[in-house]
Parts: structure tokens; sequence; C-alpha cells
């Protein structure tokens, strides 16, 4: 399954692509513009090519990205699905009040994550080991923060706040918290 | 001329404080202030950089997140707004070729603009308090982290610009619709309808069409300033309510926080905060792209009409896409996740990609042009927004903002790229091109300084939002300092794009000063000798 490393890899060539493009773009109008030639009106219809040609860029990227990454869809018909496991985490004082014993999670499982925040805004994250992200969060206090989550590799997780909540939310870090084990090496 | 005459006298003497009119005046001083707040903001944003790869000694870390929380809002208001409100105070009239309404409430808005900054500044600096600009309920009110009275004045100082921004609407609007003394009577309807883009919307269904009273950027300026006015009822009224708190708690009284729905506030501030970030701006800087493509031509903007009706759809637009801030909030409806948040975002590509094209095609029809500095600065800003913008639509979608919301890529390639290299290098263009009908005809004191400043800033500025963007990707959130180093080799390249934009400014500066010289810039804040509503003294 697409994961959200292979997500950003694309991400990043695209955007880098389209940056070289727009800069070379400008660098080249800013050369003619002042160099010799004498001035010339552009077409209204190339005018009217781009507008459709950026309609149909906007439209497109929402309908790429919501059949391409498999959380889009999971994200906004979250109660159609029956999760695997279900983890309630409290969110207080600075505190995350995580599930008594370890997390431990199969791979492959859809796993539910339900925060609940009892004073401040927080965020919830998991992060790989090299401090990449896998996913993220608000925990909004008085409404329910649930995201569900599939977990297709064996790996170590830390959680961590990734909302500002004060200078005390800095050290807001639960590291290796969750674990993610091969099928049959779990309970 | 010796150094030490052209730096009290200005390149050549030419800059003399005494021949300026009170607008010269206002303006200028609008600007210098909006400048001393870019300092600033350079200054913070460098500590702070430098505080991520190694918390610095002198700085504690509750300083650090009061300086990440005073850190925009300078930026925001003590400089961009203050250089936008100088130039506008001074455009729309002389583009309405009538007197601003008043020079009174002008300095007002000078004075509460200016001032505000620094009781929000200082009391920031003093007591800490640092909620973030984005004040998420309910975080400004838990004095168990902050300190009330702090907060107390932090809160009136945001309050007091606030009122300055209502009194530059006031005066816009007025300027635009008043009749000057001794004037035929002005169709003060009509001119506010072709303002606010209404007599252009009714055009679409007339066979004989009213003719566009206003031009086009006061139009913009005009449709901003609507934005503008929603965007202060709004912090107004925030502020309004923390206030409430922070007195109960000074009398002694407890209030409870669960009184106000943190969610339903949520939308309602960033409603109000997006029509700064997703309106105001967008608007006005397509009004100034505008504005200055025809002042370099002297030309005509090519498709005017098309230009007019997507200012209109840029307004309409900005006050319905606030809930991209809220894509990662389970609880808020998908169906304003999907609409608000996606769909009419995206039309932001579009409104902007217009703007972008009208303002090259203007250009394009007056070649070969001189390389100028407003020109290249200009050229400098669609190429920052060009960059920005697109940043910006990707982490609008329900299933990438799940992997990039609060990194370092938000604040990085869209909101640092967006302001640094978009809005800014357009605001130097437009300073550029005033400069010398605000001067009576000032030199530029170098034009290498000039280069330096242009190169550094452009490259210092996409570089930062660069580094920042990689680090966002691989993880780094934008609001937490990484204490061991996790990301240094990001954060050590974005310092270094930051010395490259404070040698830019430095240079810039220091250009600005030789060419006026201290005697002009310290004649900037004395009365003016002129009693005249004229924009400029009469020939």
């Amino acid at each position: 399954m697409v994961d959200s490393t292979m997500v950003l890899t694309g991400q990043t060539i695209a955007y880098t692509i389209y940056c070289i493009v727009i800069i070379l773009l400008v660098a080249w109008f800013a050369w003619r513009v002042t160099g010799k030639g004498s001035n010339s009106a552009v077409k209204p219809a190339l005018f009217y090519t781009f507008v459709g040609f950026l309609t149909v860029l906007g439209v497109s990227l929402h309908i790429v990205t919501y059949n391409t990454i498999p959380w889009s869809k999971v994200d906004l018909n979250r109660s159609d699905y029956v999760p695997d496991k279900t983890f309630t985490i409290t969110v207080k004082n600075h505190q995350f009040i995580l599930p008594s014993g370890e997390m431990i999670i199969n791979v492959h499982d859809k796993v539910l994550f339900d925060v609940k925040s009892e004073d401040l805004t927080y965020g919830f994250g998991l992060f790989r080991t090299d401090n990449s992200m896998l996913f993220q969060m608000q925990v909004v206090p008085g409404h329910r923060n649930d995201v569900i989550w599939q977990f297709d590799k064996p790996g170590v997780y830390t959680i961590r706040s990734t909302e500002y909540s004060g200078p005390r939310g800095a050290d807001m870090v639960v590291r290796d918290a969750v674990r993610v084990v091969p099928a049959d090496e779990a309970n | 001329m010796s150094f030490t005459r052209t730096l009290i006298n200005g390149e050549e003497g030419l800059f003399k404080a005494d021949t300026l009119t009170p607008m010269q005046k206002l303006t200028l001083r609008f600007v210098v202030v909006g400048l001393i707040y870019f300092g600033f903001v350079v200054i913070e944003g460098m500590l702070m950089r430098l505080y991520e790869v190694k918390p610095l000694p002198f700085i504690t870390e509750p300083q650090f997140f009061a300086i990440l929380t005073a850190h925009p809002l300078v930026g925001i208001f003590g400089s961009t707004y203050s250089i936008v409100c100088g130039a506008f105070l001074f455009l729309v009239p002389f583009l309405m070729k009538k007197p601003l309404w008043s020079i009174k409430l002008g300095n007002w808005t000078f004075i509460l603009i200016a001032g505000g900054t620094f009781v929000f500044w200082f009391s920031g600096f003093v007591s800490h308090y640092a909620p973030l600009y984005t004040l998420y309920w309910p975080l400004p009110a838990d004095f168990t982290q902050f300190s009330v009275w702090g907060g107390t004045f932090f809160i009136l100082g945001i309050a007091l610009v606030m009122v300055g921004t209502a009194l530059f609407i006031i005066n816009v609007f007025k300027t635009i619709t008043y009749t000057p003394e001794g004037w035929e009577k002005q169709p003060s309807g009509a001119l506010l309808a072709s303002a606010l883009g209404i007599t252009g919307f009714n055009n679409l269904f007339r066979k004989k069409k009213k003719e566009h009273l206003v031009p086009l950027p006061v139009a913009a300026v005009a449709r901003g300033s609507v934005d503008m006015a929603l965007n202060t009822l709004t912090i107004l009224f925030t502020g309004v309510l923390i206030l409430v708190y922070m007195v109960g708690s000074i009398l002694g009284y407890y209030l409870k926080e669960t009184a106000i729905d943190a969610l339903l506030y949520k939308n309602w501030f960033w409603w109000g905060l997006d029509l700064i970030a997703d309106g105001l701006v967008l608007i006005f800087v397509a009004g100034t792209w505008y504005l200055l493509a025809m002042l370099i031509t002297n030309k005509p903007l090519f498709m005017q009409n098309i230009a007019r009706a997507a200012l209109l759809l840029e307004l309409i637009v900005s006050w319905t896409v606030w809930s991209h801030h809220l894509l990662s909030d389970q609880a808020q409806p998908d169906v304003l996740k999907v609409i608000s948040g996606e769909m009419v975002t995206a039309f932001e590509l579009i409104t902007q990609g217009l703007a972008f094209f009208i303002t090259l095609a203007t250009l394009w029809s007056a070649r070969p042009l001189k390389m100028t500095n407003p020109l290249k600065f200009l050229l400098g800003g669609l190429l920052g927004f060009a960059l920005a913008v697109p940043a910006g639509i990707m982490q609008a979608d329900v299933g990438l903002n799940r992997i990039l919301h609060n990194t370092q890529w938000v604040v990085g390639p869209h909101v640092h790229v967006a302001i640094l290299v978009g809005l800014t290098m357009t605001l130097y263009a437009a300073i550029y091109i005033l400069f010398p009908i605000l001067t009576n005809g000032a030199k530029i004191y170098s034009q290498k300084l000039a280069n330096v400043h242009f190169w550094c800033h452009l490259l210092g500025g996409i570089g930062m939002g660069a580094f920042m963007g990689m680090a966002g990707l691989n993880g780094m959130l934008r609001r937490s300092p990484y204490v061991n180093g996790e990301f240094n080799a990001y954060m050590i390249l974005a310092a270094l794009c930051g010395t490259l934009i404070m040698i830019g400014f430095l240079a810039f500066f220091y250009n600005i000063v030789m060419s006026v010289g201290l005697k002009g810039v310290l004649g900037i804040f004395t009365p003016s000798k002129l009693k005249t509503k004229d924009l400029v003294p009469a020939a």
C-alpha cells in the first residue's frame, strides 16, 4: 500500500519540478521583456487556455489525491469502517494519558485512535524513529478527535503533540509508545 | 560629495524634508516605521532560527515562544499594515485625483498601528505572553501558563492596531465617495458601487454598459478593505472575549473556559484571520501588481474587465475558504472540509493565476522594457506567489494535510515564500516606484546596493522556504524546538538564507538613509510647513 513516505516523495518530485519550471519561466520572461523586440499584445485565446488549465489543475488535484492516497477515503468515511483495534487516549495538563499496557498493533490492522482533551487544544501525531511523520490530527477539547490508520509495516512510533499548547507543551513527547509487529508476533 | 555630508544631507542633497506636503510626510512615516518593524521581524526570525539550531543561552524557552507569538504579528501589523496603509492612503486620492478625506484620521491610523504594535510587542517581551497568533481556545485565557496582566496589555495593543485599521477603512471609503470643497457634487453611490464591483456585476446583464468610475487599483483597495473591515471586527470581538476572561481573573472571578466551544471559536477566529491571508493580502497584492504594471508600461491593463471580475470573485472566495485551516480537526464537518477547505480554496489558484497572467501580459505589451528596480522587484513578487500559492493548494487537501499540517512545510514554502518573496518584494517595488514622487525627486544613493538588496532578498527568501519545506517533509513541526539537533542541517541552511535576507535588508536600509540623509529621516517626523491638502507640492 502507498504509505506517507511515498506520498511525500511524490509531492517532493512534483513540486520541485514545478518550482524549476516556474523559476525558469519568470527568468525567461525577464530576459525577453527587457531584450530586443517590438511590443506585441498577448492573444486572448492564450489567456482563456491558461484559465482552463488552472481550472483543470485545481479540480484534478483533489480527485487524484482522493483516489491515490489510501487514508483520504477512510478519513472522510470513518463511521463506515470497523477498526481492528481501538486506543483511547486522554490529554490533560500537557500529558498524554495512554492505555494501560503496551500499545502493540498487528501489521495491516486498521487502528482507531480516539483522543480526548480535558483542557487545551493539542495535537496528536505518530512519528517514525527517523522523526518523519506518519500522521497527525488536532485534539480539540469538548469534541471527538478520532483517526483510523492502517499500519502496513512493522515499526516503532513516537507520540508527539503536533499543536502548540503553550511553553509547557514543548515536552509532550512519548518516545517509542506504539509498536507495530508482524501478525504472528502479536497476541 | 563626502560620505559624512551624504549621510547627513542625502544623495546630492536633493531630499529636503521641509518641501514635503503633510500627505507625503504621513506616507513616509508609515514606510519608515514599517521598515523598522520589518527589521524587528528579521532579527526575531534569525534569533528563532539560531535557537532551533542550538538553544541560545540568553533566550529562555518562554522567551522563545513569546518571540514566536510576536514575530508574525509584528510582521503583519507593524510592518505590512504600516506600509500598505501608508501607500494606499496616498495612492487612493492620487488615483482618484482628489485630496485624502481626512489627514487627521490618517495620522491617527499611523499612531494607533505604530503604537499598538509596540504595546503588544513590548508586553510580550516583558511578560512572555505567548498564546500564538492562532489564539486557540482556551490557551489565551490559560493563566496557569501566562501572566494575566501581560496578556491584558498584549490584547489591548492588538485592539489599538484594529482601531487604527478601522480608521484607515473609513478614510479609504470616504475618500472614494466624498465631494471635496468647491467641487461639483460627486455621485457617491455610483462611486461606491464601482469600487465594490457592483457596477461591473450589473454590466453583465445590461445591454448598455456603464463606465467604471473608479480606477482598477482603487477598486482592489476598496474590495481588500471590505475583508479588512470584517477581519477587524472578528479580531476586535475575539479580543473583547479574551479581555472579559482577563478582567474576570484580575477581579478574582473564575470564568469557566468551557462556556466557549473550542471548535466553534476556532471556526470563527480562522474565518476572520483568513480574511487577511486569503483575502486582503491577495486582493491588495493583485491591485498593486496591476498598478505597477500600468505605471511601468504606461499602458492600460490587459483584460481589464476580467481583472475586475476576478477581484470580485477573490473577495467572495475569501469569505468561504477558512476551513482549509481545519482539515486536521476531526470534529469539523466533512462537508466544510471538502467544499470550503478543498474546492473553494482551489479557486485561489485560478484568481491568483489570473492576476499573475494579466500582469505579465501587460508588461509584455510594452516590451522592450528597462530592468528598473520596480520591474525587477515586481517580477520577484510575482515569482514568490507563483511558488507559494500552489504549495498552499497542496496542503489544502484532506489527504496531504494529514501529513503536512503544522510542519515546517506550511510555514516555509507557503507562508514565508508568500510573505517574504511575494508580498514584501511587491511592497519594495511599490516603494521604489513611489520614492521619487514621495520625496520630490530625491535620487537613490546606490544602484549596486539596490541590486544587492534584490538578489539577497530573492535568493534568501526562496532558499529559506525551500530548506524549511525539506525539513517539514521530513517531519519537522513548525512550533517545536528540536533540542537534540534532529533537523540541524536544514535549519543551518535556512539560517544562512535568513542571513542573506538580513544583508539585503541592511543594504536597502543603508541605501535609503544615504538617499535622504539622517536630516531627511528626522525631518519626515516634524510637522509639515506646507498648509495644503494637496498630495504633492504645487508645481
